[in-house]
């Protein structure tokens, strides 16, 4: 290289950084251009959480070590997934706050705290798992169900918007997603009774584009899915962040279990379109297609996760396809254009089906659901895997999930519904003398064959990331943070951060040097060579 | 109160004293009556708490994803002001939610809590006095049981272990123990940190060296365990040849031989008079 190509590439960065972050859909489109961000929740639309770095490798994980450590100002659950712009990592922290890291260093930028009511009311903790950007606008969605535009160069608010009233049971956990001028925002809240809804907001003004509701009301298709007034209390929250295809223009968003969880009495019918996966245009909000994985469900298996969509060959023949390792033990291939089902297969155990049919229906098995007496069924209430990332590398073909090995007994309760309270209509427990565990599975993502495991001590509540490195990084609930061979799962290095791991890990470039991090106890780690 | 106390000899009544339920009453702006821990106002408590908290604390109240409540202490609820209070507006930082509910439904699902850990009242035939002699003396207890933080370390404490057991679990205990191995470990706790259930373990190191104890802690990658002396020993699980888990095994012998029928039913009402008091 001679010296003047190397002035050139010294300069470039110099005149070409912007002073703050500009986050063109553009840029989000083509993340793997960009492979030393992480622009969007997943690293990409297409729900892949992988990293085209390969500077941390098989050959040199082994060296890696904590470059610094950032310790968050409130005691909760910490499951954020950084945004990395331009040398700058953006978080949120619990309840509902977001700062602004130097990549280099660790050191805050700007903070945002948000006061957060009294009598808030979130199911499982007061949690955030990310946010979304656009421009330079940050937007964060809070466990008192607002949307929120933050400047990304200073923490300060742009607009505030009310998505609903948290004091009937909604709250927001998940990082919104930005798709053109519109910022697309889920709901929690199953557990309280709420009628689900998917929303889109000018990311300009906060003005409500569209809400597609995921309980039909009276004159929509799929509400004769539901007794009586039961869509009221319909559930079907929209509470983890979806995937994009921009050459379908569609979106693929998860929705969770139908209220009350576990007593179905009072909801006789498929309950749609809970526990499915929408495909929905992202520009009016209109349904394009929904399958439904677990129809009238009574386990409270949200189909709540990460959809990933690649291309692959099924059968003979190449398919667009959206992947989706399900709470409730099964992985799913659907034609991502039409929804059609293409294959089911479980990843982990399950007792309560002799399997799927032709269309992907499962064929229930008698007496598995919750009884007075309690009945034990895999997998239990917390699923075959649940809210975290699975990630999928193109390279291997293969698609990584975090798997729990876990029974619960499940209990008949009593629905009686009273708006901001608990609407569950029974409960769970574990079984005694059965030690549950969990795994890291990778399976080839066109037939849903395992091809290795890596068994974890207790079921798992962190995601993958895997990298052109041909790594693949995890968590365990005992606080390591770890890397597998991708290709064996065999294990290369570890780390004990001394929390646990409840949160997705992201890769990034700081410095000319690619760095990983990872939420774990109450602290943001960032390991390097 | 009285009527209260004869009607329902369960510890519910008498731990929500009038003292108790007066601050309960100034905490809810409400006067509560006795009539509160009546069978209909179980009953009635027992049907909210199904409703409201079986989701987190279990059916029998004895925990999952919530803490177990089926004990005579509760430590954040020390008394029905503080569990009042939990109720009405949740723990901060926690996922125990706030709930809504009547003066009266409070009420009603306060004294169906206490009445969770109330163990249940048989007679005692033993002397406590001889079972502390023989507790400390013949039976050698204290090698493995510990009392307000003085004893063993390889079984249970037991400083107020007949506030929490029964007369009828202790002479199982000392006959049979392994009928009565805590099977309550971690299995629907949602973060594993410590197990609790005393699991024997025996590991044989790369090397040769076997190794036994009870598992104190453990993770996808380590194992640490406490042997016969107390020593913790920890171990990578790749430095391990072999590694076995010993489910339903207890290292305490049977006293079914070791004492005569009557030295176990004074041991049975030493171990029923330990109620956490000093």
């Amino acid at each position: 290289m001679n010296l003047r190509a190397l002035a050139a590439l010294v300069a470039v960065p110099l005149i070409a950084v912007p002073l703050a972050a500009q986050v063109t859909t553009e840029r989000i489109l083509h993340a793997e251009r960009e492979p030393g961000n992480w622009l969007t929740y997943s690293g990409n639309y297409q729900g892949h959480r992988y990293s085209p770095l390969d500077q941390i490798n098989t050959t040199n994980v082994a060296r890696l070590k904590p470059v610094w450590a950032y310790q968050i100002n409130d005691p909760g659950q910490f499951e954020t997934s950084p945004l990395v712009v331009d040398g700058i990592l953006y978080i949120s922290e619990p309840p509902s706050n977001a700062t602004a890291l130097d990549a280099r260093t660790g050191r805050p930028l700007w903070m945002y705290s948000r006061p957060i009511p009294p009598d808030v009311r979130v199911c499982c903790g007061q949690v955030n798992r990310g946010l979304a950007i656009s421009g330079d606008t940050l937007y964060l969605g809070t466990v008192d169900a607002h949307l929120i535009a933050l400047d990304a160069r200073t923490g300060h608010v742009r607009w505030d918007v009310v998505v609903a009233d948290y004091t009937t049971g909604h709250a927001i956990t998940a990082a919104p997603l930005v798709v053109k001028e519109k910022v697309i925002m889920g709901i929690s809240g199953g557990e309280y009774g709420i009628r689900g809804f998917l929303d889109a907001y000018d990311s300009a003004t906060g003005k409500r584009a569209w809400r597609f509701w995921t309980v039909p009301g009276p004159t929509e298709p799929g509400h004769e899915t539901w007794a009586g007034d039961s869509w009221k209390t319909g559930g079907a929250p929209t509470w983890v962040t979806g995937s994009y295809d921009p050459e379908l223009n569609l979106l693929y968003w998860g929705t969770g279990n139908p209220g009350p969880d576990y007593n179905g009495a009072p909801r006789e019918g498929d309950n749609l379109y809970a526990n499915s996966l929408l495909a929905i245009d992202p520009d009016t909000g209109k349904l394009k297609w929904h399958f439904q994985f677990t129809p009238h469900d009574v386990h409270d298996w949200d189909a709540n996760h990460v959809p990933v969509l690649a291309d692959a060959t099924v059968r003979g023949k190449t398919r667009k396809v959206v992947a989706v390792a399900n709470r409730n033990s099964f992985f799913y291939l659907l034609d991502r254009a039409t929804g059609e089902f293409l294959l089911g297969t479980p990843f982990a155990k399950q007792t309560w089906t002799t399997g799927l049919d032709d269309r992907g229906r499962p064929v229930l098995l008698e007496g598995k659901s919750p009884s007075l007496k309690g009945t034990m069924v895999y997998p239990g209430l917390h699923g075959g895997t649940n809210w975290f990332s699975p990630s999928y590398s193109t390279p291997t073909g293969l698609f990584y999930v975090a798997a729990r090995e876990e029974a619960t007994s499940f209990y008949l309760g009593v629905p009686e519904y009273h708006p901001g309270n608990f609407f569950s209509a029974g409960g769970y427990r574990g079984i005694p003398g059965l030690e549950p565990w969990g795994a890291v599975r990778a399976l080839d993502l066109a037939t849903g064959k395992q091809v290795w495991e890596f068994p974890l001590h207790s079921p798992p509540w962190s995601g993958l990331l895997a990298t052109a490195g041909g790594l693949v990084f995890g968590g365990t609930n005992e606080g390591h943070f770890f890397a597998l061979d991708a290709a064996s799962g065999r294990p290369l290095w570890r780390f004990p951060t001394g929390g646990p791991v409840q949160s997705n890990p992201v890769s990034f470039v700081s410095n000319g040097k690619q760095l990983v991090a990872v939420a774990a106890g109450h602290a943001l780690f960032v390991f390097g060579e | 109160m009285a009527r209260c106390v004869r009607r329902f000899n369960i510890q519910a009544c008498v731990v929500q004293s009038a003292s108790h339920m007066r601050y309960l009453a100034i905490l809810l702006g409400v006067s509560l009556a006795c009539a509160a821990q009546t069978q209909p106002e179980l009953d009635a408590g027992r049907k909210l708490f199904q409703t409201h908290c079986t989701v987190c604390h279990g059916p029998q109240g004895d925990g999952g994803k919530g803490t177990n409540l089926a004990q005579p202490h509760l430590p954040r609820a020390t008394d029905d002001q503080a569990l009042a209070s939990i109720i009405t507006f949740g723990i901060p930082g926690t996922e125990m939610p706030r709930t809504r509910m009547t003066q009266q439904q409070l009420a009603s699902v306060i004294a169906y809590v206490r009445s969770l850990g109330v163990v249940p009242a048989e007679p005692l035939h033993g002397d406590a006095q001889r079972g502390e002699q023989i507790y400390r003396g013949k039976g050698n207890c204290a090698q493995c049981h510990a009392l307000h933080g003085r004893g063993g370390t390889l079984g249970p404490e037991l400083t107020d272990v007949g506030a929490r057991r029964g007369p009828g679990y202790l002479r199982e205990s000392l006959t049979d123990p392994e009928a009565a191995i805590p099977d309550s470990f971690t299995s629907y706790q949602k973060i594993t940190l410590l197990p609790d259930n005393f699991l024997q373990v025996r590991v044989v190191t790369a090397d040769g060296r076997h190794h036994t104890g009870a598992r104190v802690n453990e993770d996808a990658f380590s194992i640490q365990i406490r042997n016969t002396a107390g020593h913790v020993d920890s171990f990578f699980k790749e430095e391990l040849k072999e590694l076995h888990k010993d489910w339903g095994k207890s290292p305490m012998p049977s006293y079914r031989e070791a004492l005569s029928a009557i030295e176990l039913e004074d041991v049975v009402a030493y171990l029923a008079s330990l109620r956490g008091d000093r």
